[in-house]
């Protein structure tokens, strides 16, 4: 196609002004070892993303009834298994990774794409089908990541300006995916070779004096006309790394617990209630959801459906068999914290409504009115588990009703949304398998 | 990008295997493939997949019913960054750097320490957390937030602006400590202008 090429030499020498002319872009300390020492960073915090994201989404069992919020996933969800109930503290650990590694990257994210912004504006857009084809996938790969960082942290923060979290989270993920796997693939040598250009401990001694620009590369993120430095690439990567510790340091302390937890200082789920044994963080309030003290009054009964049909109150659970276990809640926005729970098994609830541990799932509903956590499915295997409770104290006091009086689900590993307040009605059944 | 024609090596890899009736025909593909593409066609292939995928998850998009806020928000997040976010962070970085308006050069016997980093790691520190933060610093998200967490987010501007504080504080120590100690290398025997930043040595 000598038409064609032609009229690519002709763009090529005509290159509209401004951002278009590579003498625009001037920062001597581009180039593509400072990109690949970012895209180092994202490649393995990126995939750590992905993989407590996809985790994230095998831990809401969507394959039970009524659990699945993103109904419409077909094939993506053909990973998803039994969500296990042991250790106790792996949704806790993963959903913190998801969470907080998420805030720390945003820095190296942006720096990443500072250092290859002039890519954007590369003049002819494309020279080839090749690179016009690649240029799609980056607009999938910029996009795409953009939104996953954005739809994730303004839902941590219950800024909810789109409102389709969940389906738009996660398909939007595989969007990102696909393109991040082929960015990768595609670009991998390219990086190994510009991280071994330049010695990494070399750079960290470089000060600005002696900082100078890359060698001319390829790929044209070397500036041709270099201004002077104004900062060393030691100063730049110390300035994001500064700035990735800063976001990290402000939010990590939403997951754990003690005096620590005060140093979250810019997070959304790092707050103090008081010193009380109810006392600890609440992401769902009983005025929010109409729950009134008449509701979960002296009046309240337990409904337990299966083989059997029961309705017990609160004395009668009381009188019950008590046990008290150390557990995380653990919320999918990232924060958790560990209290002591104290109250019945689920097992035995479901003996009493004659259904069989192991065998039975169960669909546990709320007194709560609107959104789409009053009920939840929760597996035979969580049903089995010893520490599986229907809590009615925490801390050696009995629930508040913010936390769910007179009764609650605590779950050893689930999600925090699956830790149902204010139950209702237990209906026991058999596991689908 | 990957726009190489083919390569040396391909047509090596033919001559390596001259009576391998199979490679030779596959090979030649490949090269057509390659000239008229402008990459090797397994760069084709994976691109081909990678929007496969992409293409697939949009039809879930689709199905769940949120397609037009997606692609809003989509697109939206391709060129927030590109086009508002990178524009706006530059031309601040440019304002930081020009002189004080009006302010006098002082004589050429004061020599400045470059103070521009000591300006832009605190404001592009406190920046980002504006950034990632805003909903609950701005009080954005107050009536979903009151609902669920039971509190107002009444802290979080104040733990901002004292954040941002120390940070410039710090900054500005820093920058004082090493002014002090360059001066004190240089043993310049001279007391300099520095009514800001009075020096007792």
């Amino acid at each position: 196609m000598p038409g064609g090429r032609r009229g690519i030499a002709w763009l090529t020498a005509h290159p509209p002004p401004g951002p278009f002319r590579r003498e625009f872009w001037r920062s001597p300390v581009r180039g593509p070892w400072l990109t690949s020492v970012f895209g180092v960073v994202l490649l393995v915090g990126i995939t750590m993303l992905a993989v407590t994201g996809l985790l994230s989404y095998a831990a809401y069992d969507p394959r039970l009834a009524g659990n699945d919020l993103t109904p419409q996933k077909g094939v993506l969800g053909f990973y998803l298994f039994d969500w296990p109930t042991r250790p106790v503290w792996l949704y806790r650990l993963s959903q913190a990774i998801h969470v907080i590694l998420g805030i720390t990257l945003v820095p190296v994210l942006l720096a990443k794409l500072w250092s290859v912004i002039p890519k954007l504006f590369d003049w002819p857009p494309a020279r080839s089908p090749a690179q016009a084809l690649e240029r799609v996938s980056l607009l999938l790969l910029v996009g795409g990541g953009v939104f996953e960082f954005v739809t994730g942290i303004l839902n941590i923060q219950l800024f909810y300006v789109f409102p389709f979290f969940y389906p738009a989270h996660l398909y939007g993920a595989w969007i990102f995916l696909g393109a991040f796997v082929v960015h990768v693939a595609l670009k991998l040598p390219r990086m190994i070779s510009a991280l071994r250009s330049r010695s990494f401990r070399q750079e960290l001694r470089t000060g600005l004096a002696e900082t100078r620009p890359e060698p001319p590369d390829p790929d044209g993120l070397v500036a041709v006309d270099p201004a002077d430095p104004t900062v060393s690439r030691r100063g730049l990567l110390g300035f994001v790394g500064g700035a990735s510790l800063t976001l990290f340091g402000l939010s990590v302390g939403q997951t754990i617990d003690g005096p620590l937890r005060r140093t979250a200082l810019l997070s959304p789920h790092g707050r103090e209630y008081g010193t009380g044994p109810n006392d600890f963080q609440v992401n769902k309030t009983a005025a929010a959801k109409g729950i009134t003290a008449r509701e979960a009054g002296p009046d309240w009964r337990l409904e337990l459906l299966g083989p059997q049909r029961m309705r017990l109150a609160r004395p009668d659970l009381l009188a019950m068999p008590q046990y008290t276990y150390d557990l995380p809640i653990a919320c999918v926005e990232g924060w958790s914290t560990l209290q002591r729970w104290t109250g019945v098994r689920l097992a035995d609830l479901a003996r009493l409504a004659g259904a069989t541990p192991g065998r039975d799932e169960v669909f546990v509903e709320s007194l709560e009115r609107g959104g789409v956590f009053g009920h939840v499915t929760l597996s035979a295997r969580q049903v089995a588990d010893r520490a599986s409770l229907l809590a009615l104290r925490v801390n050696g006091a009995d629930l508040s009703l913010d936390h769910g009086f007179p009764a609650r689900i605590i779950v050893p590993n689930a999600p925090g949304v699956h830790n149902t307040k204010w139950v209702t009605r237990l209906t026991f059944r058999p596991a689908r398998s | 990008m990957k726009a190489k024609p083919p390569s040396q090596n391909a047509r090596r890899r033919i001559a390596v295997h001259p009576r391998d009736d199979l490679r030779r025909p596959l090979a030649a593909v490949r090269q057509r493939i390659a000239a008229h593409y402008g990459a090797d066609p397994l760069h084709l292939l994976a691109l081909l997949a990678c929007f496969a995928l992409a293409g697939y998850a949009a039809s879930r998009v689709a199905a769940a019913g949120i397609w037009v806020g997606f692609v809003i928000w989509f697109v939206g997040a391709a060129i927030v960054h590109d086009l508002v976010l990178f524009p706006l962070y530059t031309l601040a970085d440019v304002a930081v750097q020009r002189r004080p308006w009006g302010r006098r050069r002082p004589g050429p016997h004061v020599r400045w320490r470059p103070w521009v980093n000591y300006v832009r790691v605190p404001a592009g520190l406190s920046a980002l957390l504006l950034l990632v933060w805003f909903p609950l610093i701005l009080r954005q998200s107050g009536e979903t937030y009151r609902k669920a967490v039971g509190l107002g987010l009444s802290p979080y501007l104040g733990r901002w602006l004292l954040v941002t504080g120390l940070l410039f504080a710090g900054s500005a120590i820093i920058y004082a400590v090493r002014l002090r100690t360059a001066a004190a290398a240089r043993r310049g025997p001279r007391r300099r202008r520095r009514p800001e930043k009075p020096h007792r040595k």
